[in-house]
Formats: C-alpha cells, structure tokens, sequence
C-alpha cells in the first residue's frame, strides 16, 4: 500500500500547489486589476483612516477640515465644510460613499499625504500615521460672497483670474451645493436629478454661445496674424450676407464704413463676420487653440470637472476641417460654446501681454510638521500673442468701457479698465432668452484681475446683466486691504 | 537525537512566533511593546512542554514533528486571532486547551487503538447519526444556508468535525478487510475494470451518503471533503485508479444534479464561477476575499496593519465584531485565510500552506511506516481528510472551488474543528509510536497476526 499512499501525497501535494498558484494570482498578478474594480471600497476606506489636510481660502477662512468619527480601534475620519455652499463649485467635495472633485480631488495628493514610497516606508518603520497636508488656496471667500450677492439668484458664474499667475481669485457657480449634504444618498439623488443642475460647476462644466466676448478671439488672431490692424476699414452696415444668410447688427443698426476700434467699441457684428471670413477656418481655429479651446482649458482642475471650449455639436469638437459658418463662429455664434473659465483666461491673457498663464488655484501647502513644502510658481500655459497685439486689444477694450457697450460701468477706484460685453441670443432650447457676458480685466495699466461673469436666461444686454456682477467682483478683489 | 528531544528543540521557535507575533500586533495596536505578549507566549511555551511530557511518557516513539507543527499552526491562528479581535484569541486559547484535554484523553484511554476496528459500524452510525444531528428539529442550526452546526443548550457545535474522524475509522477498517475481495474480484467490463457487484454495494451507500449529506446538510465542501477522503483511502487500499475515476465521475454527475436542484449549493456554484455579479449581495464574501488578498501583496500589509473594521461597524448590527462590521466576512472563520494573505501577504499565506504540506508529509509517512493494514489505511485517511478540509477551505477562499463553511484546521476560530483535529493528532501520533517502536523484527509475527493481509503495496 505504499505505492498509492505516495502518490496519494503526491496528489495533496498538487491540491496545495494549485491553492498557492491561485492565491499569488489574486495577491500579485491580479492585484493590480483587482484593486481597480469600482466594487473595491478598500482604498477608499484605508484613505478615510487618514486626517486630510484643512482648505482655507486665502483670506484665512475655513473651507474644509477632516472630523473623527471613528469608534473602536479603528479612526476614520468624514470632512466638514464649515461655509456651506460657499466654495461648494470650485471646492467639490470628498466623501467615501460618494467619490471626491473639484479641488479635493485635483489635490487628492497633498490633502491625503500621499509621499513617494521610500518615504512611506520610512515613516512606518517611525510607526508615523500617514497624515495630510494643509492647502491654502487663491480664492478668497470675501469677494466670493460678493460673486453670489451680485448674481442675486440668476444662474450663471463668475471667474476672476490674477492675469500674471493664473491664480484664480473667484469662482462661483449659480445655483450653488452644499458639500456637506451629498453625504447622504438622497439629498446627493435629488440634487442630481434635480432641473436647476446645482451639481453642474457652471463656471467649467456649463459651456455657452459667448456672443460678442468672443470677438476678443478673432481680434487676436486678426491683429496677431498681421492680417488686420486696429485701423483696418470695413464696411460696418447691418444686413451684410454672411454665409449667404443676411447678418443683422443689434438693433439693426448699420455703421457705414468703419475702423476696427470702432467696431469693437459698438461690438459690430457684420465687421467682426466679415473679419472671421477673411481670416478662415484654420486661422480662427489656430488662435482659438492657442487661448486653450478644443481641449479642457489649461487650469490645474480634473479634467472631469471640465468641458472644453470650441464649436461643438451634440457635445462633440468640430475642427477646422468641418463645414462651419466661421463668420458667425466669430461673434460667438452658430455652434461656438465657451466656458466662463476659459473666456476668464482669455481676457487674463490679454491683460498679461499675450502670455496665457496656467489657472491655479493653491496658494500654498503646508505639511503636518507646519512645513511649506510648495507654493504659487506661475507657470506659462501658452503664448498666444505678441505683446504689441496684446497692447492694442487692452487700448481697444478699453475704448468699449470708454465709450462703447459697457460704458455705463464702473470698477470701484479704478479709472481706466478693458472689457467686452456679450449677448447672444438662444433660439428654442430650455431658456428662450439671452446669455448675458461680460469679460473683463483692471486696472487698463498694470492689471491686477481678470474676470468673466456669465449669466444664463436674461433678458438685458450682457452690459446690464453680467457686466456689474464682474465690476462689482473685481471691485472687492482690487479694494480688499491686504 | 532522538525523537523526543527533537521535538522539545523544536517546540522552542514556535512558542518564539507566538510571542513574536503577538508582539508585533501589540506595537502597531498601542505603539508599545507590552509583557503581557511574554506572558502570553510563556503560557503557550508551557502548555506545549506539558503536553510534550505527555507524550514523551505515554508514545515515547511518536512523531516528533507532527506536535510541534500542530503547534505551529496553533500558534499562528491564535496571532491571526487576537489581531482580529483580543477576545477571540483568549477563547480559543481556552479551547486549545480543552482539545488538548481530548487529545490527552484519547492517548490515555484508548490505549491501542486497534480495538477501533471491532467497534467499527457501530462507529459508522454515530458517524452518520452526526451528520444527520443538524438537520434534527430543535438543535439543528441554519448558518449561511447550510445545516453544519447543532445547539444544545447555549453551546453550539459542529458535529461534522467529529463525523469525519467516525467514518474515516469505518472506511480503513472496512477496506482493511475487503480490499482482497475488491482487488480481486474486479472485472473488466468494457475495458474498465469495475469492483465485483457483490462488494459494489458498500461503496455505493457511502456514495449515496456524500450525495445525501448535500441535499441534507447542503455543504458542497464538507460533502467532497468526505467522498475524497473515502476515494483517497478506496485507491491507498486498492491500488484501482479506475476505482477512483468512477467514483469521481459519480460524485460529479451526483454534485452536478444537485447544483442544479438544491437552491443553496446552486447558488455556491454560480457565486464561485462570477463572484463579480453581484458583489453587494451574494458574491459579497468571494468578491472581499480577493479584495483582501489584492491588498496583501508579496508580503502583507503587516500583522494588524491591514483594514479590518468597517466605519459604520455599530450601524444596523446586533451582533459584535467580528460576526458584523468587518470588511471581509467571517474573517475569523471561513475567510481567515484572506486575512492572512492580507497581513502576511503570499509569502506568509504560502507558508501557512507549507506547514499543511508537512503534515500531510509526516502524516503519510507514518502510513508508509506502518506496520500493519488498518493502522496504514487509518494514517492515510486521517491524514487525507485533514488536508483536504484544508483545500476545501483554502480552495474556496482563493476560488479555486466553491467557497463552503469549512474551518481551516487548528486556525479558525471554533471548538469543534480544535476538539476533533486534536483527537486526529492523538490517533495519527498513536499510530506513529506503533510504527516506529524499536522492536520491529519483535514485533512483526503480531502483525500476521493482527492483519490478515500482507504488504502489497
């Protein structure tokens, strides 16, 4: 019998072998795919053992902080968001149950103290929990509060931008969320499916037809490409075929034959046409891409909390191969959308001298040892312009709050500032009204902030509408005793 | 050396591992070392020399490496334990000590355990009277589905643990007799060699029996756990492979009837073939323990460094930690193998697997060197159904077979599985001091005597 009994242990042998084969598929070979499956809560949980790091805003005011909530041995922890729906947009929101955007997950790192892994080890071997890092942040709640005082209950958002380091001073999305209450399933379900979309970031996510803002773009690549100066004449009457399709000016009114400066002034829509067909499809497109359209914009923000700028249609890019009524493309019409991030950075770079800095939104990093261990380094997104392009689009918006559409407002202890209003008509759809634009940077000499307020379904000029949200914003951010 | 003093030498590392170990979740539980882990490991270092005394006076010529592996194993399930939860790993300590009391008694009043083989169908029926025990209205206990467990007054076990030490008896004493029968009065019949019809029958009951035990107790695992052991020790008794190919396909067209009529076994199979269907639900354990396993890696989070409770433990939970509020099911009994794949990683749960591994090669061993037909086929299936309850519950773990509620022996956490494999270490050591007395040539008319069949094999 003691053939069989050996091979009987042979046999066990196999048994055993198969169970150590399967368990290094799963522990090693598989792990990787394993840990990946969305059904895998387990990172999740061992990141909610760890205290994150608090967000403040850059006047010093709370944003967000981690509270213990453990019991037993284990300690988890759940954060807070002391300003409610404040910075509820650009802040998001971090929960185990309900994932992480918005700045808490583009800084998901540093707030969770992910370290190289040579220095994990270390620190375990120190018996050191793994702790997160402190943020303070560019955006500063005071001129917050004054974004959503003046948007006054209107949908829309607004975007102020610091011109030479892209630091995003103010983003406020209209209607706004309270991060803390997305922790519970049913108050996240009902604000998911809820019509007025609080969970849509209107200042990244929401794309819209920017009307005459977006004339700053095809003035750019009209004078950039050396195509156009700012005394170039043409005829500025209203009813001019575009297309083969009659363009009217607002109004109706027909200017007769005039310089560009003019044109932009009264925001003349035949002018501005008729520079976006000599220019053509590959040119607009060239300086569209280079402000940062046809892809998300250049911000240091998720990629899934953004939505790029560009003629689309049914959420799709269109480029400049594609049948495009690019005269209409150039006063902000036809299938052109643009986010009021992305019209921000383009009045931003305008105001920088043509360089289109990345938008930033952290000021500083702070570990749990009281260290700084990463600050504001601007950083150049793209050149879009030369700096003499830049200089006369400064002097020629300038003129528009001068005398032109947006001559009625006023930025508090500022005397000169640029600006371009917009107002685009939106035929059917959900909102048969106006999207009202302003875009805007002050002061005109040494500009300190760049701004976009956008508000959807109006009835005014983007003048009356968004143009005070952004005057007001800047006002604060400009007159705020530092 | 002699065997004795081997095995107290190597009774020293592992009650070293035990306070090792306990000392190790104590850092990362308190970030200090206390001395109640040197407390610990002596008492474990001491209870191991007791029982080392024991059987250096009563089976001077046992094993020496059998103990000191079971303890081995003891001494990590214990570690395992008490990083899941303190309290658990004291119970089981007090239950190690109670199935050394089992083991102690087992070598002290079954002084030759050869008289097993004349009670052996009255041994067979509490066999089987024990498997039946669960589904008895009043004392049968419904866990996941399955009828394992019996309760009698407050104290819960699972009679199982005890049947397959019953029947595993049964079957070498039985087959110790008949195998000349079934050798040779096996014919060839369409060119497969099937046993004589006459002795056919037996071997069919115990078929009907494992088929019997999956409508009865619904325990895929347990049910294969038996019908292996009883192919295991048909061939060891046989030398037939052809006996064990048709016993397997039975067991396979019999499992695959009832997988497909029996609700419960059903819905093991479908679990264990997409565990990803429904991972909130039914395919919750499997879909955790590869989870779990993911995250140990090569070497393991570490002892007590791994995820273990969940945040909202205490909500919609009557029962404690660990029955509830962990993130791997049963991590203290079914799924204890993933913890250790977790903490230790692959190399700690291949080590665990390893220590199975020597066993089953000393276990064997001791079947191969003993003298006389029951005492082989007794050794061989001890030894079988203990390592296959290891597979079954390995295998089920890391979904190389349908995960069932079989305990991983000496680690899991419970008092029948600790009772029942002590009393099999008692038999299995029993057997070897038999085997390995020095008066061999003394010895061996007796074993003429005693067996009538001759070594064949």
């Amino acid at each position: 019998m003691n053939v069989p009994i050996s091979r009987l242990f042979a046999l066990v042998l196999l048994l055993f072998a198969t169970v150590v084969g399967f368990t290094s598929y799963w522990s090693v070979i598989d792990a990787e795919s394993l840990r990946d499956n969305p059904e895998n809560r387990r990172l999740l949980l061992e990141e909610a053992q760890i205290q994150r790091g608090t967000i403040t805003s850059s006047d010093g005011e709370l944003i967000a902080e981690s509270v213990s909530t453990g019991n037993g041995e284990q300690k988890f922890f759940t954060r807070r968001y002391p300003l409610g729906d404040l910075f509820g947009h650009p802040v998001g929101y971090y929960f185990l149950d309900r994932g992480r955007s918005g700045i808490e997950l583009e800084e998901d790192d540093e707030l969770s103290g992910r370290k190289a892994e040579f220095i994990s080890i270390l620190d375990q071997l120190e018996g050191q929990a793994r702790e997160g890092s402190d943020i303070t942040l560019t955006l500063n709640a005071a001129a917050q509060r004054v974004a959503y005082q003046a948007l006054a209950g209107r949908n829309g958002a607004v975007v102020a931008i610091e011109p030479a380091t892209g630091a995003v001073r103010v983003m406020a999305s209209n209607p706004p969320f309270d991060p803390n209450a997305v922790e519970d399933s049913e108050t996240f379900q009902a604000l998911n499916t809820s019509e007025e979309t609080p969970l849509v970031n209107r200042a990244t996510q929401s794309v819209y037809e920017p009307g005459s803002t977006m004339k700053i773009v095809t003035a750019t690549a009209a004078l950039d490409s050396g195509e156009f100066t700012p005394d170039t004449v043409l005829n500025g009457d209203s009813g001019i075929e575009i297309s083969g399709v009659p363009l009217e000016n607002a109004g109706g009114e027909s200017f007769g034959e005039i310089d560009m400066t003019t044109a932009l002034t009264n925001s003349v829509n035949t002018y501005w046409a008729q520079v976006g067909e000599q220019l053509g499809n590959d040119t607009m497109f060239e300086y569209m891409d280079r402000f940062g359209f046809d892809s998300d914009p250049p911000a240091d923000y998720p990629d899934e909390n953004m939505v790029a700028s560009g003629v689309s249609q049914n959420g799709k890019l269109l480029g400049p191969g594609d049948t495009i009524d690019i005269g209409r493309v150039a006063i902000g019409q036809e299938r052109m959308r643009a986010s009021a991030l992305q019209m921000a950075m383009v009045a931003a770079t305008v105001a920088n001298g043509g360089r289109e800095m990345q938008a930033q939104f952290v000021q500083s990093v702070t570990d749990p040892d009281g260290r700084t261990t990463d600050e504001l380094k601007p950083e150049l997104a793209s050149t879009v312009m030369s700096e003499e392009t830049a200089a006369q689009l400064a002097e020629m918006m300038t003129n528009v709050t001068r005398e032109g559409t947006a001559a009625g407002l006023t930025v508090e202890g500022v005397s000169e500032f640029a600006g371009k209003t917009g107002t685009a008509e939106v035929q059917g759809g959900d909102c048969p009204d106006n999207r009202g634009w302003f875009i805007s940077f002050a002061p005109t000499q040494d500009p300190q902030i760049a701004i976009a307020a956008v508000i959807e379904c109006t009835a005014g000029f983007g003048g009356e509408t968004a143009g005070p949200v952004a005057t007001e914003v800047m006002g604060a951010l400009l007159n705020q005793a530092e | 050396m002699s065997a004795r003093n081997r095995e107290l030498l190597a009774l020293l590392p592992v009650a070293l591992l035990v306070t090792a170990g306990l000392t190790a979740v104590f850092i990362v539980r308190s970030n200090e070392i206390g001395d109640l882990s040197l407390t610990y490991g002596a008492y474990f270092l001491g209870v191991c020399l007791a029982v080392h005394v024991m059987i250096r006076l009563r089976l001077p010529n046992a094993d020496p490496y059998l103990f000191p592996l079971v303890a081995l194993l003891a001494a990590f399930g214990l570690v395992i334990l008490f990083r899941i939860d303190e309290s658990l790993a004291l119970k089981q300590a007090s239950l190690f000590l109670l199935g050394l009391g089992f083991f102690a008694a087992t070598i002290i009043f079954l002084r030759d355990y050869h008289v097993l083989e004349r009670y052996r169908y009255l041994i067979a029926m509490v066999g089987i009277g024990l498997l039946v025990l669960p589904r008895l209205p009043g004392i049968g206990e419904q866990v996941n589905g399955a009828y394992l467990g019996i309760k009698v007054g407050g104290i819960s076990f699972q009679p199982a643990e005890f049947a397959k030490i019953c029947i595993v008896i049964f079957l070498a004493s039985y087959l110790r007799e008949k195998r000349e029968v079934l050798i040779v009065g096996a014919r060839r019949v369409m060119g497969v060699i099937l046993p004589p019809l006459k002795h056919l029958g037996p071997l069919l009951v115990v078929w009907g029996a494992a088929m019997l035990m999956l409508v009865f107790i619904r325990d895929l695992g347990s049910s294969l756990m038996f019908f292996a052991a009883f192919l295991a020790l048909l061939y060891v008794a046989t030398s037939r492979v052809s006996f064990v190919v048709i016993g397997m396909l039975l067991f396979v067209a019999g499992a695959w009837f009832f997988a497909n009529t029996v609700p419960h076994v059903e819905n093991r199979v479908d679990i264990w073939l997409d565990p990803f269907e429904d991972t909130q639900g039914s395919g919750f354990q499997v879909a955790q323990s590869l989870f779990a396993q993911a995250d140990g890696g090569l070497f393991g989070a570490g002892l007590g460094e791994s995820l273990m409770q969940l945040p909202d433990a205490s909500k919609g939970c009557i029962d404690q930690f660990p029955e509830c509020g962990s993130i791997i099911p049963a991590p203290h009994t079914d799924l204890i193998y993933a913890v250790i794949t977790n903490e230790l990683g692959l190399f700690g749960a291949a080590g665990v697997v390893l220590i199975y591994i020597l066993i089953a090669a000393r276990g064997f061993k001791t079947a191969v060197m003993a003298r006389d037909g029951f005492s082989k086929l007794l050794a061989a299936g001890l030894t079988a159904v203990f390592s296959l309850q290891a597979f079954v519950i390995i295998g089920g773990v890391v979904r190389v077979i349908p995960l069932t509620g079989v305990t991983l022996p000496f680690i899991s956490y419970g008092g029948s599985s600790v009772v029942a494999n002590m009393v099999l270490l008692a038999l299995l050591l029993m057997i070897s001091n038999d085997a390995r007395r020095p008066d061999r040539e003394a010895a061996e008319p007796e074993i003429q005597l005693r067996g009538p069949v001759g070594r064949t094999a």
